[in-house]
């Protein structure tokens, strides 16, 4: 980092502050009295919520064993008729294992333009919020870097509900590395622009298919 | 409305906006929806009252000691890849964005919606030194195509109805790109499918993207950008190199403290438990993401809000926009009367501080309200916007008014007339005896309209105290 020089904003800016603080009281600490979580610990009332959530915000929501996730997935593929799935490193080989379809891989990393002519994506996810039907990627294994789940239309992502689901955003924040890019995913692209009435679909996947496995 | 002086400045441009009656019913319409919904969202959380609590201190001790976090905030933005950038003002800011895109070659930005880079007015600088910014928020889009102005924090396009928004797609797309589809109607679904397929190649040829900031976490250098569309991770993903202006107040200490913003703003702002999509960054990272990242941390006027006692508390705003959504005074005149891109009540005590008092829209602004305090029952970081307007209305009458200097003559009269009870009885005394010649109406203009609807009070025929000295 460079010194800046004396007299510049930097100085001016941080020396406008102090002046304007100096002579201000300490404030009250901050009390964290508030909850950490709004639901009682139970895993199988956490999931129903996580799934009740995540369709209330137009997430179209699937539920099965590990055993039968391959099967579901080729049906998922096989009924939206995509041709091509972008897979990004990480994904199970056997997540792959009832679908034929055409993977691209993003490697060597793919162009905007060759992510948009792509028809579905395929990730995990590093966590999944229950409160607020949220998805949490953080370009962990599985889930690509952030462009691979933003230009295709279709996003499919698979939770492990056994270690992946947490109730609140209080439990959520100290399981993810700030270092690390991170998108939160609550519901497909919406906006409420128009007289405040919302509309899912704009400029991020318009559909979002969540399979919740476990 | 009158024009009659009532010792407080009018509010000008209001005026002209409680007549239009297409927009008073869209307002209307748009503000009475969200508010029944945020009041859901909020009453979800049975410890609302204690999350607020908190967001409240965090940003007053967060404001208390704000060269400490942003100097730690520098530390890790640049310990991460990025850069950072001090603008003491407006035009500084805009210099810096403007040779920053300059210096990658190119002449066109894809922006996110952000209040500050509005405020800076920074699409005109760049398009100044022939930069071309294209909006990329839907409310923002219908804004810049209709050669509009935004008239709401969280929706700048509220002031507009559906059928508006078509007629602006249908004539104005072609204009600045891939136009509109032929037939195009008038349901949102179909405009936003508009908006889509208009923006898309902007997006992915876009080499340079700009942004705000609804959070930045000092400790550990990452900024947060809230939103719904994805047009705010297109551009925070796809260019080559992110400028991000964001204002000095916007940073929290700790990244823990997100654990309570996170739960305050969406469901103040959109009313919903989480919006779609939220993008955390830190610096660059390899392979994913502009490769480019710069922060333009940006005063403008904060610091003179900080030295204010009263006042630095509406500096706590987390720009949900609840406050307008319940204003009455809002509701009727509109964003645009408010004259500044931060309308309704935050705006009614942010515009004045940052900008200081000196035109005659912006002395206005801290009497542009009833003091109702719905505002202030909303706040998702409790400004007591009452408080700073009242405060803000003192800072306005002290600079000296004609009407108020005749307000204080009058009051000092009083004030002589009642410590004097042998003169006040006397005048008392005159008082009744020329009843009969007092007037219906008062003379001058000015009183003369206080009087078109009032009757003045009449007098009795003895003061009381002479009355009570007999009858006793």
């Amino acid at each position: 980092m460079t010194v800046p020089a004396k007299g510049s904003s930097r100085e001016r800016i941080l020396a406008r502050i102090r002046a304007a603080v100096q002579d201000a009281a300490e404030p009250p600490p901050v009390l964290r009295d508030y909850r950490d979580s709004h639901q009682p610990d139970d895993p199988a009332r956490l999931l129903d919520l996580l799934a009740a959530n995540l369709a209330d915000y137009r997430a179209v929501v699937h539920r099965c064993t590990g055993a039968e996730l391959p099967a579901v997935i080729g049906r998922i593929l096989a009924e939206r008729g995509s041709r091509t799935l972008l897979v990004p490193d990480g994904v199970p080989e056997d997540w792959l294992s009832g679908t034929a379809v055409e993977r691209v891989r993003d490697h060597p990393p793919l162009a905007p333009d060759r992510l948009d002519a792509v028809d579905s994506v395929l990730t995990g996810c590093a966590l999944a919020v229950a409160e607020t039907g949220t998805i949490v990627l953080d370009a962990g294994p599985g889930q690509g870097r952030r462009a691979l789940t933003l230009v295709p239309d279709h996003h499919l992502c698979v939770v492990r509900t056994a270690d992946q689901v947490v109730a609140s955003v209080p439990q959520a924040l100290p399981r993810l590395d700030p270092s690390r890019p991170q998108t939160w995913i609550s519901g497909p692209s919406a906006t409420s622009d128009i007289e405040l009435d919302r509309v899912e679909g704009v400029h991020g996947p318009r559909t979002l298919e969540v399979v919740l496995v476990g | 409305m009158s024009d009659t002086y009532l010792g407080m400045p009018s509010f000008p441009q209001a005026k002209a906006s409680t007549r239009d009656t297409r927009l008073r019913a869209n307002l209307t319409h748009a503000t009475r929806t969200i508010r029944d919904k945020r009041a859901r969202a909020v009453a979800e959380l049975d410890d609302w009252a204690q999350l607020r609590e908190a967001g409240k201190r965090i940003k007053d001790r967060t404001l208390r000691h704000l060269d400490d976090h942003l100097v730690q905030l520098e530390q890790n933005v640049t310990a991460a890849g990025g850069t950072v950038h001090w603008a003491a003002d407006a035009a500084e800011a805009n210099r810096i964005v403007a040779d920053l895109v300059k210096a990658t070659g190119e002449r066109e930005v894809v922006k996110v919606k952000s209040m500050a880079t509005q405020e800076i007015e920074l699409n005109e600088a760049l398009a100044a030194e022939g930069i071309t910014a294209y909006e990329t928020d839907l409310a923002e889009l219908i804004v810049q195509l209709g050669e509009d102005r935004p008239s709401h924090i969280l929706v700048p396009a509220i002031h507009r109805n559906r059928g508006e928004v078509r007629d602006i797609f249908a004539a104005k797309m072609g204009e600045w790109g891939r136009p509109a589809p032929e037939g195009l109607g008038d349901s949102p679904a179909e405009l936003a499918e508009a908006a889509r397929l208009h923006l898309r190649e902007k997006f992915l040829r876009a080499k340079v993207g700009i942004s705000g900031a609804n959070f930045m976490v000092a400790e550990t250098g990452t900024l947060v950008v809230v939103e719904s569309e994805g047009n705010g991770r297109m551009c925070l993903t796809l260019p080559e190199t992110l400028i991000s202006v964001v204002g000095i107040e916007k940073v929290l200490p700790t990244w823990r403290d997100l654990e309570v913003f996170l739960q305050l703003l969406p469901r103040s702002s959109t009313a919903e438990r989480m919006n779609p999509y939220t993008s955390f960054w830190t610096g660059t990272s390899d392979g994913d993401g502009p490769r480019n990242f710069h922060l333009v941390l940006l005063d403008n006027g904060r610091t003179d809000t900080l030295a204010d006692e009263v006042g630095r508390q509406a500096l706590r705003c987390i720009r949900c926009s609840a406050c307008l959504n319940v204003c009455p005074v809002y509701e009727r005149a509109g964003g645009h009367a408010y004259g500044s891109v931060y309308p309704g009540p935050i705006g009614a005590i942010l515009t004045p501080q940052l900008r200081g008092t000196a035109s005659a829209v912006d002395a206005s602004l801290p009497f542009a309200s009833t003091l109702c305090g719905a505002c202030y029952e909303v706040c998702p970081v409790a400004i007591d916007i009452p408080e700073v307007l009242v405060h803000l209305r003192e800072q306005v009458v002290e600079r000296d008014g004609p009407g108020h200097r005749t307000e204080r003559a009058v009051v000092r009269a009083g004030s002589w007339l009642l410590d004097h009870p042998a003169a006040l009885g006397a005048v008392e005394r005159w008082a009744s005896r020329t009843r009969g010649l007092h007037p219906r109406r008062l003379p001058t203009a000015v009183a003369r309209a206080w009087t078109d609807s009032r009757d003045l009070p009449e007098l009795p025929e003895a003061p009381f105290r002479d009355w009570w000295r007999k009858s006793r």
